[in-house]
């Protein structure tokens, strides 16, 4: 699993690659985790490249979003893919966190002057 | 081995209500309109093809109780739950009051849902039984007692005319018990609990309620997954979602489907069967976290493929 991460004004785009599970979950962990530290509103998760997560990821993913009300930033999810989107469900993590279709539709709802910088060429 | 389940609710007993089975009913009559459903066989036959299961019955109300029947002469049960008094009720009617019995009991730990069965569990009350409950747990049989003791209970424990026995099991180590071999292993939950994996003749049922599991604890998932390691049957706590067991319920002591999956998965067991069933949730949506939990092991297959079935009182599953 590899994250490319892109910083915005005052929130972070983290789009992680591949699966997610026991194997990376701590490193995923750490890469929220810094994405949290360094956002002043929102984290998107981008999860279009994100092929499967299992529990220990979707831990990771309970922790950062605990450590981003702490500090005022919002953990949303967005672009699941139809397994991923599944799992969330079956998890029911789909009630727990804010989820959206697009990075663009998460970034409307959690960050919105966020958006010129998104949609800049 | 033949498992039958006579107690599958967590917590606390939950029987069906009027308003429930009168919907149940409703619903059913309404699908069954103009089908010409004018006898008992057709009316069953409509219900067994065309209900589901949450429709036309009940996963049922009972807390923990499950019978191992290993072909032998003597009874082997896992919890004494209120499902025990059923089992009881049942045993004692097949053999008679007069032809004394044999049960041995595998309790996982002491709280009130697994062990509030005992008091009305019939042949304790009838000379010449032998009853011998086995645990790990070190306050079994003072949890027993004080149950069957003023101002709890009316029949004092020492009235009792059976022979019981209380007997402590040391974890990890096999015993052999009601003709199986029987090994216990320490479970994450408040106030100490137990699993056991019970084999006979190569078969073996792993039997795993109120068990925390956190998977980032990898020393203590390797052990489960070792405990569970290619069992035909497990019988695991899924009573609430992941999400809870990692929020609002985390450290309450009990597990999710989707951990019941990854386990399983990871010990190459052969059949998942979710148990202790969350009391607030109806048949519908115990009937959904089945759905879902199948689709999960679906989706997140790579070798073998695990069955899925949901506990309910009266099933019947072939080990």
């Amino acid at each position: 699993m590899e994250a490319s991460r892109r910083q915005l004004p005052n929130s972070v785009i983290l789009l992680p690659d591949g699966r997610i599970d026991l194997s990376n979950a701590d490193r995923f962990k750490d890469a929220l985790l810094e994405a949290v530290a360094t956002s002043k509103t929102a984290v998107i998760l981008d999860l279009s490249r994100t092929l499967y997560v299992s529990s220990a990821g979707l831990r990771s993913l309970l922790i950062a979003s605990k450590a981003g009300v702490a500090r005022g930033v919002t953990l949303g999810v967005a672009a699941m893919q139809p397994i991923v989107k599944e799992i969330f469900t079956i998890s029911r993590f789909h009630l727990v966190l804010p989820c959206f279709e697009t990075v663009r539709e998460a970034l409307a709802r959690l960050d919105p002057p966020a958006l010129a910088s998104y949609d800049a060429p | 081995m033949r498992v039958i389940f006579w107690g599958t609710r967590g917590s606390l007993p939950t029987p069906l209500s009027a308003k429930s089975v009168r919907e149940k009913i409703v619903a059913a009559l309404v699908k069954g309109a103009h089908r010409g459903l004018d006898t008992p066989e057709k009316a069953a036959a409509f219900c067994e093809r065309e209900l589901s299961f949450a429709e036309s019955a009940t996963f049922g109300g009972n807390s923990s109780c499950v019978q191992i029947d290993t072909g032998g002469p003597e009874y082997l049960l896992c919890d004494l739950g209120s499902g025990a008094r059923e089992f009881a009720v049942g045993a004692v009617a097949k053999h008679g009051p007069a032809a004394p019995q044999t049960y041995h009991v595998l309790v996982s730990h002491v709280h009130w849902d697994h062990i509030m069965g005992f008091p009305f569990f019939v042949p304790a009350f009838i000379p010449g039984n032998r009853i011998r409950i086995y645990s790990c747990h070190a306050r079994l049989e003072q949890a027993i007692r004080g149950q069957n003791a003023a101002p709890c209970f009316p029949v004092e424990f020492a009235a009792l005319g059976a022979k019981i026995e209380f007997i402590q099991l040391e974890p990890g180590r096999p015993y052999a018990i009601g003709g199986a071999i029987v090994t216990g292993k320490a479970q994450r939950h408040g106030g100490e609990s137990f699993g056991y994996r019970i084999e006979k003749d190569g078969k073996s049922v792993v039997y795993t309620t109120d068990s925390e599991h956190k998977m980032e604890d990898v020393a203590a998932i390797q052990a489960f997954v070792h405990f569970m390691r290619g069992a035909d049957l497990v019988i695991f706590d899924s009573m609430y979602s992941l999400a809870d067991t990692l929020s609002l319920k985390e450290d309450w002591g009990h597990s999710s489907n989707v951990i019941g999956v990854e386990l399983c998965q990871m010990a190459e067991a052969g059949h998942l069967c979710l148990f202790h069933h969350e009391p607030i949730f109806d048949d519908a949506r115990i009937h959904k976290i089945l759905e879902e939990t199948i689709r999960l092991e679906e989706i997140t297959r790579s070798g073998r493929a695990l069955r899925i079935s949901s506990a309910h009182d009266g099933l019947v599953i072939e080990v």
